[in-house]
């Protein structure tokens, strides 16, 4: 990739997903130009019509494996690409459509489309690294355009991509927002939630959701995770949600991420016994 | 005006002489208002802007501002912010890196700074500036951003005659009067102010406002007020044999209980007026022509702050409680001279799980370190 001569291959591809992340991209306006002319943008269906074969140097991908037929799909995106970048919440950890994990999801066929046998899905929507091995994770829904540039410049420079795991609520504080949670009692998921986004939502006065996935620090040792659960009581206790309402905060766009998953189980659990 | 004279009125009705005196010399006033539902440090221009309007109830995890129709100015006693804001930016641009036909040049961020004065300011917070002046203007090595913002600033400090169920200043000997290291000092009355002059710059603007010399009754009724702030705090933060008494608790099982609760997010030191933990970010533009380093606030919770090449110095959240506490409370003191922790009560505010640091340090020292007065 260090070569000046040759350009860099770059590809787009997409699974299960809204085409959001995509978008992002293409907002990046000037820098989008600026791209262009360091790499050779090969396959961007999204983009332009000049749909070349790999194999490509760095591949970004959007979207989960939702369908039967994106297992297949992958495994030829990994084996033509060098660097695989999954790009937001549906390709790092599921997405929104992994709300169907853990339930019936022919029951949710059946209910939404007018001729269920048409559909062919899998039981569950799963991230892109539960399938093959992943390179690079940018997390969101949509991703970040800033991320993406500040990923892509360092890439191009030959330096490796680092970007910070910690939780938002350092953004917020270094941009000094009014803290949601304290000042108004609001559900705010940003002191679990990975900084990124540069901390939109508390910035309109409104708590975030967690769309960057859980704050999870990784070190050569491992992970860390996020310590949801804490979280999760204090809404019960201080700002007094429901069982219900708790167990939902964590079950949004990133609910099959582990940290997340896990304290929504948990809730569903207390809320489930209540009813017996 | 003779030497013994220290104290002078000013009526809340000419307060405006006060203003012309800070702008002849060419200040940008800035107070804490109320700007989109937070408290800030806002432009004020007359003194209409500083009659707040709000009042604010601060509780562990827990921050109200409720509007108020009294005729209190300053009652709100503080936000988020503190003057670290103003002086140690949370962020900073430090370099610009460009590309050249020779190779690389690198552009220094010269330090610059407008004159500000801050009304408003408590004994807390000034005092918690003393304590970054020795951080950051003390020993070989000073901070040029730090300083230009430091020495341009002018503090008129407002002696709190209210405490919240956070705040413990008066434990830790930093207020609720303020000490030392201000310019000009108010107590608020019902229709006055009490002034006081700290320092050069202070006594000359406020004896070119040719002030009436405050009555005895007024000065002490300004006190007792104060007073009455002080002993009204319940808190009081444990002081007995530090830093020892915290060395000595190093493998206390209740840094494993806290961490149960406390969820690394940072807030506390964000928030806290004397914290001075920063990193370094680099961003590169997309055609790899220029970059910019800039400073931005870091924070001992931060889990990537305890990382060194190969291994994470905290890797747990007991790890780093422990070190937030040791340190602020105890090491600080060996590094310092002085506790980092001046009882602004702001970290016991802001924490969005509610973890009170004086509770906390009560339940690692044990309840007798509270006792024995320190
Ligand atoms: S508003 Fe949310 S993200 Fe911001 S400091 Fe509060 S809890 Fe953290
Ligand atoms: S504040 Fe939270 S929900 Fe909003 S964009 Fe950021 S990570 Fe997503
Ligand atoms: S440790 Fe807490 S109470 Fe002490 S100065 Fe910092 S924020 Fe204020
Ligand atoms: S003590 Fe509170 S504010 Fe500080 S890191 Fe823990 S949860 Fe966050």
């Amino acid at each position: 990739m260090t070569s000046q001569k040759q350009r860099p291959r770059l590809a787009v591809f997409k699974l299960a997903s809204c085409d959001g992340c995509q978008l992002s991209i293409l907002s990046l306006e000037e820098d989008l130009l600026l791209l262009d002319q360091a790499v050779d943008i090969a396959y961007f269906p999204e983009a332009s019509s000049r749909m070349e074969d790999g194999p490509y140097d760095i591949t970004l991908v959007e979207g989960s494996i939702s369908a039967p037929e994106h297992i297949e799909q992958i495994k030829n995106i990994r084996a033509q690409s060098g660097l695989l970048v999954t790009i937001g919440a549906c390709a790092t950890a599921g997405g929104i459509q992994a709300l169907r994990n853990g339930a019936d999801v022919a029951d949710y066929v059946a209910t939404v489309y007018a001729h269920p046998e048409y559909i062919q899905t899998l039981k569950d929507s799963t991230p892109i690294s539960e399938h093959v091995k992943v390179d690079f994770e940018l997390w969101g829904c949509p991703i970040d355009k800033e991320q993406v540039r500040h990923f892509l410049s360092d890439l191009l420079a030959g330096v490796e991509p680092r970007f910070p795991e910690h939780s938002l609520c350092m953004e917020c504080k270094r941009q000094e927002h009014l803290c949601v949670l304290v000042a108004k009692g609001e559900p705010c998921l940003g002191p679990v939630t990975r900084t990124g986004c540069g901390a939109i939502c508390p910035a309109m006065g409104r708590a975030c959701y967690g769309c960057f996935g859980p704050a999870e620090v990784s070190f050569p040792a491992g992970r860390e995770h996020a310590n949801a659960d804490a979280l999760a009581s204090r809404f019960s206790e201080a700002l007094h949600l429901s069982n219900d309402e708790v167990l939902r905060r964590f079950k949004g766009i990133n609910s099959h991420a582990s940290a997340f998953k896990e304290t929504a189980g948990k809730w569903q659990k207390m809320e489930e016994n209540k009813h017996e | 005006m003779s030497d013994s004279v220290d104290s002078w009125i000013l009526k809340k009705v000419s307060f405006d002489i006060f203003f012309s005196a800070l702008k002849s010399e060419d200040y940008k006033v800035l107070s804490p208002q109320v700007e989109d539902g937070a408290v800030t440090w806002f432009e004020a221009s007359e003194a209409d802007d500083l009659k707040q309007g709000f009042s604010d109830q601060q509780n562990i995890g827990s921050y109200r501002l409720n509007q108020t129709e009294s005729d209190v100015w300053f009652s709100i006693v503080h936000g988020a912010q503190s003057l670290k804001s103003l002086t140690f930016k949370p962020r900073q641009a430090t370099v610009k890196i460009i590309k050249t036909e020779a190779g690389i040049s690198f552009q220094a961020e010269q330090p610059k700074a407008e004159k500000i004065a801050v009304i408003g300011a408590r004994a807390c917070d000034v005092a918690a500036l003393q304590i970054q002046d020795r951080v950051f203007l003390g020993g070989a090595y000073q901070d040029e951003y730090f300083k230009a913002n430091r020495e341009s600033l002018l503090i008129i400090a407002v002696n709190c005659t209210h405490a919240h169920e956070t705040c413990f200043c008066a434990s830790m000997n930093t207020g609720p009067k303020v000490k030392a290291g201000f310019d000009i000092a108010l107590t608020e009355l019902k229709d006055a102010f009490i002034v006081e002059a700290g320092s050069m710059a202070g006594k000359r603007i406020v004896e070119a406002l040719n002030l009436t010399v405050a009555p005895k009754d007024m000065s002490k009724q300004a006190d007792r007020l104060i007073e009455h702030c002080a002993v009204s705090q319940k808190k009081r933060m444990p002081q007995q044999n530090l830093p020892q008494a915290l060395y000595e608790k190093q493998h206390s099982e209740h840094w494993d209980d806290v961490a149960t609760r406390c969820l690394s997010c940072a807030n506390c030191t964000m928030v806290c007026p004397t914290c001075f933990c920063h990193a370094i970010e680099e961003t590169p533009d997309m055609a790899r022509q220029t970059s910019e380093r800039v400073r931005v606030w870091d924070s001992c919770f931060n889990p990537e702050h305890g990382y060194i090449h190969g291994k994470n110095m905290r890797p747990t959240t007991a790890d780093r409680y422990r070190m937030w506490m040791t340190h602020k409370l105890g090491s600080w003191i060996d590094q310092f001279d002085s506790s980092g922790c001046t009882g602004c009560g702001r970290c016991t505010t802001w924490c969005p799980a509610g973890i009170d640091l004086v509770e906390e340090a009560i339940a690692v020292l044990g309840e007798d370190a509270m006792e024995k007065k320190a």
